[in-house]
């Protein structure tokens, strides 16, 4: 390790990985740091991830597709289902990924293209100088040295400490971190090319419960509530056992996850002097369906995109890496993250009676798109009274009258 | 105090994110409570093991 780099990267999941490729295919001296001895490794994620997104970063490989995803169905708290398939001849839909080997990929590719990568390796500290963020104190098997940086990039998922280090308040509202547990289950009775999610505030308060396939006759199985819903006997984990004890009694257990996952608003800035935040570090994660893996590599790009310039430009204050901020924030995924944001604040509201009748109204809806945003903006539509209820949402779905 | 019952513990990192002062931190797995803990219980509701427990004990 050098004890200087144009870039010093934070953190090894998807969002760090995609900023150190990009950032080293242009030519710049990268080095990214993960505190964990392997990269993907323990996982906290259920895999998903949609087709037309992932494309835009890495060609498909079956090393890291556990499966190939046609459709999902929802199922509301009375058991009433609801199937939205995707016509075959389309290229959308998902995945569900191997992420120990898919996070591995995306970190082996920035290798390749010039990246310097350390594992074991934590950053324990920023290195402040008037504010300004000058790289990071490391720390590895006990050997402690600093390195300096004209950027760092904060990719250093849900936990977000390095920038809370910089001053920046990434706490997560106790209320919009869902906290999640998962099992991998085998030997169960699922369709392998369906994900399924649960609705109901018995199974999963402000939540939802998930059944991923992971191939046939195994899937990730789990749950987030909201954490203002958590207590002994009913945290995530409690009712995980029951949905679990209910629908795949069976099932063997062979992983254990858990984690958290935000639902907040993204944060109000995400550059200063020296530093940028990508990913989950950034709370960009999708407010309903808690999705975060292309948000981290989308906003690890943009970073990226603008560190090269500044880099190159000799010029990494706060207002020359704003563009940064700027370009995922008023671009569509920073807009559809709000939609969503207020989406979610309105469907965590809902009786489980509600709950069910908009899950018998979409049933009877004849959908051909996919996406939960599809789906709502349809409900909106058909439910004009669900609609007076949203009061602001209606302008940001912009629904013509 | 806050009280980690390691054996419990899936070192996810929910707390770390939800605790108002900045006083958890996951030394891969291991979880971390630095001095400036006010024993707030907030990490208590976030873990979804339950692995957290603020007490009446005073630290020793
Ligand atoms: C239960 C669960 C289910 C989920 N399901 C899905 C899903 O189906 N689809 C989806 O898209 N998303 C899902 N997510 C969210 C997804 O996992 C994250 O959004 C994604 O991993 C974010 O990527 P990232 O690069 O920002 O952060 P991460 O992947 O979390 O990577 C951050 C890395 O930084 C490292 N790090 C932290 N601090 C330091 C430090 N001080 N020094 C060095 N390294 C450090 C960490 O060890 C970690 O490896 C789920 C999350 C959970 C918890």
């Amino acid at each position: 390790m050098k004890n200087r780099y144009d870039v010093l990267i934070i953190g090894g999941g998807p969002g760090g990985a995609v900023a150190a490729g990009d950032l080293a295919e242009k030519g710049h001296s990268v080095c990214l740091v993960e505190k964990r001895p392997a990269i993907g490794a323990p996982v906290r994620c259920a895999e998903g991830i949609g087709k037309e997104v992932l494309a835009q970063f890495i060609e498909p490989d079956d090393r890291w597709i556990s499966a190939e995803i046609q459709g999902a169905c929802l199922v509301a708290p009375d058991g009433t289902t609801m199937s939205i398939e995707r016509e075959m001849a389309g290229s959308k839909v998902g995945y569900i990924l191997d992420r120990k080997i898919f996070d591995r990929e995306l970190v082996w590719q920035a290798a390749s293209k010039g990246a310097e990568v350390h594992v074991k390796t934590r950053a324990t500290a920023p290195l402040l100088e008037d504010g300004t963020v000058k790289g990071a104190t490391l720390e590895s098997c006990g050997e402690v040295r600093d390195v300096r940086a004209d950027v760092v990039i904060a990719a250093d998922g849900v936990e977000s400490k390095f920038s809370r280090w910089c001053g920046v308040d990434t706490a997560v509202p106790l209320r919009e971190l869902m906290s999640c547990a998962q099992y991998l289950l085998t030997d169960i009775e699922i369709d392998p090319a369906m994900t399924v999610f649960y609705l109901g505030n018995k199974v999963a308060p402000e939540g939802y419960a998930w059944v991923f396939p992971k191939g046939d006759r195994t899937a990730n199985v789990g749950i987030g509530i909201s954490s203002r819903r958590s207590r002994d006997g009913n945290r995530a984990r409690d009712y995980l056992d029951r949905f679990v004890a209910d629908h795949f009694p069976d099932g063997k257990t062979i992983e254990y996850i858990v984690g958290g996952v935000s639902v907040c608003r993204p944060l109000s800035c995400t550059v200063s002097d020296g530093l940028m935040i990508v990913g989950d570090a950034a709370r960009v994660s999708d407010p309903i369906t808690g999705g975060g893996i292309f948000n981290a590599m989308h906003t690890g790009r943009l970073a990226a995109g603008i560190a090269s310039g500044c880099i190159s430009a000799g010029d990494c204050s706060g207002t020359a890496l704003m563009p940064y901020d700027q370009a995922w924030r008023h671009s569509k995924f920073g807009k559809n993250l709000e939609r969503n944001y207020r989406i979610k604040e309105y469907f965590i509201t809902l009786s489980d009676d509600k709950l069910n009748a908009i899950v018998h109204s979409i049933s009877r809806m004849n959908l051909k798109d996919f996406s939960v945003f599809a789906l709502v903006k349809e409900l909106l539509k058909r439910n004009p009274r669900l609609l007076l209820e949203l009061k602001g949402l209606r302008d940001s779905l912009s629904i013509p009258d | 105090m806050l009280v980690i019952h390691r054996e419990c513990c899936g070192y996810c990192g929910a707390c770390v994110s939800v605790c108002p002062e900045g006083a958890l931190e996951l030394i891969d797995a291991f979880l971390s409570v630095d001095d400036c803990c006010v024993s707030c219980g907030v990490c208590t509701k976030a873990c979804p093991l339950g692995a957290l427990e603020v007490t009446d004990e005073e630290p020793v």
